[in-house]
């Protein structure tokens, strides 16, 4: 497949990036992946992305377009060959676009909200406001996926991959706070797709094990993705593990997410 | 068998107007449910019941909710005239300038009509930058979509009504004709458009809505 000068403008650890790059695995498309780190304002991001000034960006040829759920449909519609993103039925398409609105405008807050929460009463509030939410996907996990692995029936779609960019982080802010978001016990269908996400072929290689993600949060992303580095990191993950306790609170986390330049402030719009 | 589409409405929701607009232009009759949002109807709440909102659109019995959602949705059901464009690249960028528009230019003049003093004066700076991309969008064109209404338009549908009628509440102009002449001009257009104009709600009772809102949201400032 020619790469006809595609480019994503972003950041491997970016949950809205990954939805792109989840796209572009997809549909098999070679790509670029461009890193940059949108504090910065660089001039490149600044020329593409006039409105935001945010990735991701997708560069296709002389066209650019922003915001990672717009850019996941554009890959569905301009690369026609490959598996489909979106359902093929309209009603299907529009539950999917619904669903995935709701986890852009009333999910991913909530973990904005979770890190600026300060106590245990304020933690609690937010905690209530994701099991709310997940028991809402919940019940759109049972119709959208009619019985199959997924949210796109047998293989990953476009909510899995809007939802699924996020599980990490999700798992993480538990790691993080040493309590359960996303609970088997209240949502079983929903906890068991987040498990399943992981042993999808696009989705392993381009979302980050959580486990590991919680180690390269805290050791600030200096490790790059070598599958020699992979192995390393995945020991340390698991003896820290052991002493998760004594390892992270969410403040330490946060300072860790500051030294990589506000990871959750390259959240859209 | 002939399609059932119902509407699940209020009398002055901009939102469900895009709905509305949408059916007119693709000439689909549609059986009109009139809301109280003050008392939401037990059908509201079976067939929105995370949201609780108007718009929902039913066809044939089943929901479709959130008004740019089930544009798409009415657009892939009922092919002519399109309200997307058909080449993908257009219709992303379709899809992010609505997506702007709910995002940010509704918000900032919403800031801007429900402050006052320094407040308002602050407001007007962010408005003023929203509205210039919108204006760059439509070099060379009568209507966002082009020489048709289209999806951006019916996007941006509560700016034919709803400028004007906010301009007069605060006495302030939002739109300036001088600053933004095509952007002006796409309001009158669009507002006077026979299908359009036709379903807007009576100005005088939005008047007395709007005035009372802004009257309610001063008083929450401290």
């Amino acid at each position: 497949m020619a790469t006809s000068g595609v480019k994503v403008l972003g950041a491997r650890q970016s949950p809205f990036v990954n939805r792109v790059v989840m796209a572009l695995e997809m549909k098999s498309i070679d790509y670029e992946l461009v890193e940059m780190n949108p504090r910065l304002k660089p001039e490149l991001l600044i020329k593409t992305n006039p409105v935001h000034k945010k990735i991701p960006v997708l560069i296709h040829g002389d066209r650019t377009i922003c915001e990672s759920l717009i850019i996941v449909q554009y890959i569905d519609d301009a690369w026609t060959n490959g598996p489909s993103i979106l359902p093929p039925h309209p009603y299907d398409r529009a539950t999917a676009r619904f669903w995935a609105a709701f986890v852009d405008d009333k999910l991913v807050p909530l973990l904005g909200q979770l890190r600026e929460a300060e106590g245990e009463e304020a933690k609690e509030l937010v905690f209530k406001k994701f099991s709310e939410a997940f028991m809402q996907l919940e019940e759109a996990f049972i119709n959208c996926s009619k019985g199959k692995a997924f949210f796109g029936g047998d293989s990953v779609g476009y909510l899995d991959i809007a939802l699924g960019s996020f599980v990490g982080y999700i798992r993480v802010a538990e790691m993080m706070n040493e309590t359960k978001l996303l609970d088997e016990t209240k949502t079983p269908r929903l906890d068991g797709w987040a498990e399943r996400l992981y042993s999808d072929n696009i989705v392993k290689d381009v979302l980050m094990d959580p486990q590991l993600l919680l180690v390269q949060l805290q050791s600030g992303f200096r490790h790059s993705r070598s599958s020699r580095r992979h192995r390393e990191t995945r020991v340390e993950a698991r003896s820290l593990r052991g002493n998760m306790k004594e390892q992270c609170c969410w403040r330490r986390g946060l300072c860790e997410m500051q030294q990589i330049e506000g990871l959750f402030l390259w959240r859209e719009p | 068998m002939a399609d059932d589409l119902k509407l699940l409405r209020t009398w002055s929701s901009p939102y469900a107007l895009r709905v509305v607009h949408a059916l007119k232009i693709k000439g689909l009759e549609y059986e009109t449910v009139l809301e109280d949002i003050t008392r939401k109807s037990a059908s509201l709440l079976e067939y929105n019941p995370l949201h609780k909102k108007v718009p929902v659109l039913l066809h044939n019995g089943r929901p479709v909710c959130e008004s740019l959602v089930i544009l798409e949705y009415i657009d892939d059901v009922y092919k002519q005239p399109p309200l997307l464009p058909q080449d993908p690249h257009e219709k992303a960028m379709a899809r992010f300038w609505a997506q702007f528009g709910d995002d940010k230019v509704m918000p900032s003049t919403w800031r801007v009509f429900t402050s006052e003093g320094k407040d308002q004066e602050e407001a007007i700076g962010p408005l003023t930058e929203n509205l210039k991309f919108l204006e760059e969008q439509l070099k060379g064109k009568s209507f966002f979509g082009g020489e048709a209404i289209g999806y951006v338009d019916l996007a941006f549908g509560w700016m034919g009504n709803l400028i004007s009628i906010l301009e007069e509440i605060i006495d302030l102009k939002l739109v300036d004709a001088e600053k933004f002449p095509l952007l002006s001009a796409w309001i009158n257009k669009f507002s006077d458009d026979p299908v359009i104009k036709a379903f807007w709600p009576p100005r005088d009772k939005m008047v007395e809505k709007f005035k009372a809102m802004r009257e309610h949201f001063l008083k929450q400032v401290p």
